[in-house]
């Protein structure tokens, strides 16, 4: 049984691995800053919201969709334009 | 093509599986031998990658159980509609290979050179990387003070529980068994909340670095707790895992 859906929030270490297979270093123990709201952030803070569809990952403070990763075929398609910095 | 692979990228490696161990009835402890294994630190993680015959793949995260320079060690806990976990607690026999890639993780670690004291909380399988951290901090001669404050359901629930008995010195165990308890049990019996926090948990003058694992309701009571008592919010490591196997 799934649980609310806050219940299944995940943290950024969850997608350590993507990311690391992605950007070819650890990037949980990275800042990112929010678009948005300027909150800054380490990676493995932030909400991840995971599903057969793709990752999203959200700001905690103001919830702005900071990144969205989706796979098809085995390209991941990468989307950082809610963060206005990343490393 | 792993000859042909960047090195320092991560890359899916085959695992064969040298043992297994079931820890409690929904718990299994797998031992996994990875040739060129590069070693991990204490609290980190790996991915296994499952693949059907129809060519569908399914991913997850768990976190390693052993410490650096022990065999690499998963505790992986059963989830009933989960994708993996079925297969990997009741299916995978010695000899069986697997996908995974690793090891993940710079920010859930401990290191000895970070120091502590150490106040450790787990919520049902979110003990597995806090075990690497105990295991470490004894082979690495460390005698920070750390408490481990644990949350399970029921005295059959705990894992690792014979090792947790036995702690090394300096180090105290506190558990809370939040549905069931066995007769006489004097401990504690409901989910970890502000009031236990205040008991068991260093002081914050105390300056504690603080790591929570466990469901993701669990690790959010039990920061906002530790804020609530005066940690500050960056000596606050946090990693959640979603819902819990219940």
């Amino acid at each position: 049984m799934l649980g609310p859906l806050e219940d299944r929030v995940l943290d950024g270490n969850a997608i350590g691995g993507m990311l690391m297979s992605l950007f070819g270093a650890d990037m949980t123990a990275a800042t990112g800053v929010c678009g948005s709201c300027g909150a800054v952030s380490l990676v493995a803070e932030l909400a991840v919201y995971q599903s057969e569809l793709g990752t999203v990952v959200r700001c905690r403070v103001c919830d702005a969709v900071l990144m969205v990763f989706v796979e098809v075929r085995g390209i991941t398609c990468v989307d950082l334009q809610g963060l206005a910095r990343l490393g | 093509m792993a000859g042909t692979a960047v090195r320092g990228r991560l890359t899916w490696e085959t695992a064969t599986v040298s043992s297994v161990l079931d820890e409690t009835p929904s718990v299994r402890t797998v031992w996994l031998e990875v040739p060129g294994w590069p070693g991990h630190r204490a609290g980190q993680h790996l991915d296994i990658r499952l693949t059907a015959e129809d060519g569908y793949q399914a991913e997850r995260s768990y976190s390693i159980a052993s410490a650096p320079g022990e065999p690499l060690e998963i505790t992986v806990e059963r989830l009933e509609d989960g994708e993996v976990s079925p297969y990997l607690t009741q299916e995978l026999r010695a000899g069986d290979q697997i996908e995974v890639r690793g090891p993940i993780g710079g920010y859930f670690v401990w290191e000895t050179a970070m120091g502590g004291p150490l106040l450790l909380a787990a919520g049902g399988s979110g003990v597995v990387p806090l075990r690497a951290i105990l295991r470490y901090r004894i082979m690495a001669g460390s005698s920070v003070p750390v408490r481990l404050l644990y949350s399970s359901r029921g005295w059959a629930d705990v894992i690792y529980s014979d090792e947790l008995s036995r702690p090394s010195p300096g180090v105290e165990v506190v558990h809370t068994l939040t549905r069931s308890h066995p007769d006489g049990w004097t401990g504690y019996t409901r989910r970890v909340d502000a009031a236990m926090l205040a008991q068991v948990a260093f002081r914050a003058q105390e300056r504690a670095l603080a790591y929570v694992c466990g469901p993701t309701n669990f690790v959010e009571a039990v920061a906002a707790g530790l804020v609530g008592l005066g940690y500050p919010a960056g000596r606050v490591r946090t990693e959640r895992f979603g819902a819990s196997g219940q």
